[in-house]
């Protein structure tokens, strides 16, 4: 579970400077004892971040199907992928996927977010919001799978009797990624709609106290005051869930498993298959260092154009 | 659910309820509502369809009160039916048994939550409260890995459990959780960061070492943020399904989520045993939303809370 974070400058450098001990010791400072305290986490973090990181790289120039040993085959692995028409679908289908699902859920969680802070703050209200995010991925999709199901799915019993007639949400290829799409919207809406709440909440009160004195309209106030102080707050919302969004799993894989026919292949599923099921280890690192590549791009484009990292609130 | 009032300061609250309710109110009302049943309604049709059986469903799939009403399902999931009550019911009559797979996940989840948050509050300690050369560049590396998705590590990491012998072993499944997280080691840094240190200068004059320091003052005056982390770790875990799904597809081993996909994937007769699928699924939610319920606020209001200001 992530939490939307961005370090303080100010505290990071505070701390050294406060304490300082002026003995024999402050030479070597608390070096052997902070190694004790970072030890256990070290190893987590070199067994488990470090090399595997620098092992996919590695595994990625290889052709590697788990007996035996890799074998370097230099750019292989991506002079394939390059031909490949099934990895050049699960990107545009994951593309399609992201564009959707941001689209929306930012939209609704901006929307949701303004009304908590219009007529709603209880804790009360919030957690009820938050519900879906609690739930796991699994149970998301399995939940609506059986709603959204075409025989007696309450959701079609619903389309029926208003007249129209029965969708196949995950069984027809035009509705399956859009309705991946609204399943993690549903997951992630209240979650982020929470994120953008907090942003408002630190919009000083007295702005909107001068705006309201000098007559402006709710609308005027919205696009001068509170879209320009929110935007840090957006674009760090949107650079997480972009990159959570790519990452799309386990919902396709408990319900549509890539299917119908290739139409919610998604990157990640691809990469599963291909290492998992087709015990292509080199084949499936390499596409992974592509979608590691695109992540970067993507946060990277979304903190330059959006210049995310710079208040208005001066 | 939560029953803790709100603790917001009482002029807000006085001028909230001076506030004339117009028709803008009422129509944002109206919206925030239709979002709550949007986001609650769900869970109830679940319950509902858990309790009821396969054959009512199909004939009564809108009626809102359970079709044909029984705890069958519940039953057949926790493997408290014969195979014969089971296939009689619509279920697969397959052994499937959640009774294991809950306590897997409860294993899986504690020792991992247990595990990342220890290690990580001493990781924080020592990037927060020691001074050591290199420590920030340190810091910087085990941020940088908040970066690097989930999907680019787990291929390197199944191979090295596989090496190692471990695949669906619980050791297996821990291993890459229970040192550290990223994000835990930066919850507690920013919290140690802030915490007064004349205490423990106090201690230290006293002649108190680092490790006593640790275990008897910052450890008990951070009880409020260990715990909050605590539970969105656990949370965090519970919800895992990759990682399980790679390393602990056996039976003895495997979590509930991963035994949600597996039950889902096993279409008896034809059709899915839908009640049975709906019982298991809220087995499965049922740990979340009992912590949801005790502690909702504190949850709640860790959200957005470490930092944006």
């Amino acid at each position: 579970m992530t939490t939307l974070t961005k370090n303080p400058p100010a505290a990071a450098h505070k701390a050294p400077q406060r304490f300082n001990r002026g003995r024999g010791m402050a030479k070597l400072g608390d070096l052997r004892i902070a190694m004790l305290f970072i030890l256990p986490a070290m190893i987590g973090f070199i067994a488990f971040y470090v090399v595997p990181t620098v092992r996919g790289v590695y595994l990625s120039f290889t052709e590697y199907n788990i007996l035996g040993d890799p074998e370097w085959v230099g750019l292989d692995n991506y002079a394939a992928i390059a031909k490949d028409s099934l990895f050049w679908n699960s990107l545009a289908v994951t593309g399609q996927y992201v564009l959707m699902n941001i689209a929306l859920q930012t939209a609704l969680a901006l929307g949701l977010a303004l009304l908590m802070h219009k007529v709603a703050k209880s804790t009360l209200v919030r957690g009820t919001l938050l519900l879906p995010y609690l739930m796991s991925n699994v149970i998301a999709a399995l939940l609506w799978f059986w709603m959204l199901d075409y025989q007696i799915g309450v959701v079609n019993q619903f389309i029926e009797w208003s007249g129209l007639s029965r969708v196949a949400f995950f069984g027809s290829e035009e509705w399956a990624i859009p309705t991946q799409a609204l399943i993690n919207t549903w997951r992630h809406m209240g979650y982020t709609a929470l994120l953008i709440f907090a942003g408002l909440q630190a919009i000083p009160h007295h702005l909107y106290e001068v705006a309201n004195l000098d007559g402006a309209s709710p609308f005027q106030t919205f696009r001068k005051i509170t879209l320009p102080l929110l935007r840090p707050v957006m674009v760090l919302v949107l650079v997480v869930t972009v990159i959570g969004s790519f990452q799309v799993f386990d919902t396709v894989a408990v319900t549509t498993q890539g299917g119908p026919v290739n139409a919610t292949r998604v990157i990640q599923y691809y990469i599963y298959q291909r290492a998992f099921t087709e015990s292509d280890f080199g084949y499936g690192s390499a596409i992974a260092v592509i979608l590691f590549l695109i992540l970067a791009l993507v946060a990277f484009i979304q903190m330059k154009f959006l210049r995310g990292n710079e208040s208005d609130l001066d | 659910m939560n029953s803790t009032t709100s603790r917001a300061p009482l002029p807000a609250t006085a001028r909230r309820r001076r506030r004339p309710l117009t028709a803008r109110r009422m129509v944002a009302w109206a919206l925030l509502a239709l979002a709550i049943a949007v986001s609650v309604l769900p869970f109830l049709w679940v319950l509902r369809t858990a309790l009821s059986t396969n054959g009512a469903l199909a004939s009564q799939s809108a009626s809102l009160l359970p079709a044909d009403f029984t705890f069958g399902a519940f039953k057949r999931v926790l493997g408290l039916q014969s195979p014969a009550e089971a296939v009689a019911e619509g279920g697969s009559g397959a052994a499937i048994n959640f009774w294991l797979y809950l306590r897997n996940s409860i294993i899986f989840s504690s020792i991992t939550t247990a595990g990342a948050v220890f290690f990580s509050a001493m990781a924080a300690y020592a990037f927060a409260r020691l001074r050591w050369k290199g420590r920030n560049a340190v810091f910087s590396l085990f941020l940088g890995t908040m970066l690097v998705p989930p999907i680019f590590t787990a291929l390197p990491n199944f191979l090295l459990i596989k090496n190692l012998d471990l695949l669906n072993t619980m050791l297996g499944m821990v291993l890459p959780y229970v040192f550290m997280t990223p994000f835990a080691i930066f919850f507690l840094r920013q919290f140690f960061l802030n915490m007064s240190r004349e205490v423990e200068e106090a201690a230290m004059l006293d002649g108190a070492k680092h490790l006593r320091i640790f275990f008897q003052i910052v450890l008990p005056n951070a009880a409020a943020p260990l715990a909050t982390l605590a539970l969105l770790t656990f949370i965090g875990q519970w919800n895992e399904y990759f990682w399980p799904l790679l390393v602990g597809s056996q039976d003895d081993v495997r979590v509930l989520q991963v035994g949600l996909g597996v039950f889902k994937s096993q279409s008896p007769q034809g059709a899915p045993d839908w009640s049975g699928l709906m019982a298991a699924t809220l087995i499965s939610a049922l740990p979340v939303l009992a912590l949801f319920a005790a502690f909702g606020k504190r949850i709640v209001n860790s959200i957005g809370f470490s930092g944006i200001k």
